[in-house]
């Protein structure tokens, strides 16, 4: 149990995925000016990660392991993730169109989302079992999503500052991830 | 003349990082150490280079409608293969630059290139737009990860240039990342108004 809530710990917070370990910046750099859409990408997102997660992990431990082809784990790995999100895709128009107007284009660019990648990788190195891993992916998205909140929360408020014309858009984007890349890392010394 | 053009374009008008924006996640994070920027800017280009070759090759050959599944598995082949030789030759960098190496194949530039240029030209264009593009990035990772190296860590390839007690170690921790591409683009925009 206290390795479950450690991963959980380390991952939302202390290794936040996009403010420590640069993963997945150019959703947080590109969709985070409104609240709304943010929140979107962020279940999207979630959910392809926590399923990619499991998927990438399975794939590595029943067919790249045994057939010793642990080579092929890049070309194996953003294929899955591909069709994954094509399959989600499919599912989510069929099922739930509102969904799917809502997440419109975000949806097929999470396959060029590092963070997804990232994470699966991530699992193997770690050498995760099937329940740390999916945590560890949760815990991940989750981690994901509160910085793109936070993000487009503060890009909100910016929309009446007077900033210099020269910093406007992604520099003065960087500049805030920034900041609070420096607040999370407050939170190195928690664990 | 044009052929020029393709092969300069990227360097500093297009270039792939501060111009355009693309690629923010490697440039962010294996920039502590012109080491491993260099090592990276090399390593991209590397996968750029051979991927704009083979995609320029057989783009009449990849029916439309499964493209982008063909070039990532292109891309993907190319950037396992630098994975292996990495860890063959370079063993330190590998391990410096660790996940961010498999992660090339999610690197927005490449799949960019491929898909507005080498889907378009023949091989010769392609190669020196892939030439020029990674060549830009390179300029770029190492512009970043000079200053970054130098205000955080006191150093230049590894030769101590500042006083002891004079880095700030904040610019090698992740803020510094932000700071440094947010400043420098800031700057650019600056001298780019002033130009025009």
């Amino acid at each position: 149990m206290q390795d479950y809530f450690i991963i959980i710990v380390s991952a939302v917070l202390i290794n936040n995925i996009v403010l420590s370990q640069f993963l997945g910046i150019c959703p947080f750099l590109g969709v985070s000016k409104k609240l709304s859409a943010s929140l979107g990408m962020g279940g999207a997102v979630s959910f392809v990660l926590v399923l990619a997660g499991a998927i990438t992990w399975a794939i590595q431990s029943y067919i790249l392991k045994p057939f010793n082809i642990g080579y092929l784990q890049t070309v194996a790995f953003i294929l899955v993730i591909a069709a994954l999100v094509q399959f989600v895709e499919m599912v989510i128009k069929k099922y739930s169109p509102a969904l799917y107007k809502a997440l419109g284009i975000y949806l097929p660019l999470i396959t060029t989302n590092c963070a997804v990648l990232g994470v699966a990788i991530l699992n193997i190195q770690k050498e995760y079992t099937l329940g740390k891993a999916v945590v560890h992916s949760l815990s991940h998205a989750a981690g994901f999503t509160l910085a793109l909140i936070l993000m487009s929360g503060i890009r909100e408020r910016l929309e009446d500052a007077d900033i210099p014309e020269c910093m406007q858009g992604t520099p003065i984007a960087l500049v805030i991830g920034a900041l609070m890349s420096m607040s999370f890392l407050g939170f190195s010394g928690l664990i | 003349m044009s052929l020029m053009n393709e092969f300069t374009k990227g360097i500093v008008r297009e270039n792939p990082l501060f111009r355009l924006v693309l690629g923010c996640c490697p440039s962010l994070a294996i920039t502590t150490s012109v080491d491993n920027g260099l090592g990276m800017g090399v390593a991209f280009t590397g996968v750029l280079l051979a991927s704009n070759i083979v995609i320029s090759a057989m783009r009449n050959i990849i029916p439309d409608s499964v493209r982008i599944p063909a070039y990532v598995v292109i891309i993907a082949a190319f950037v396992t293969m630098t994975d292996l030789l990495m860890h063959a030759f370079t063993p330190e960098l590998y391990k410096a630059l660790g996940i961010f190496i498999p992660l090339i194949v999610v690197n927005c530039i490449i799949l960019g290139r491929a898909e507005a240029f080498a889907n378009k030209n023949t091989i010769l264009p392609s190669i020196l737009d892939a030439l020029g593009m990674g060549l830009g990035f390179t300029l770029a990772l190492v512009i970043v990860s000079s200053v970054r190296e130098v205000l955080g860590g006191g150093t230049f390839f590894g030769i101590a240039v500042l006083p002891e007690n004079v880095p700030a170690i904040l610019m090698i921790l992740p803020p510094g990342g932000f700071i440094t591409l947010g400043c420098l683009l800031g700057f650019l925009n600056k001298i780019q108004k002033k130009t025009a």
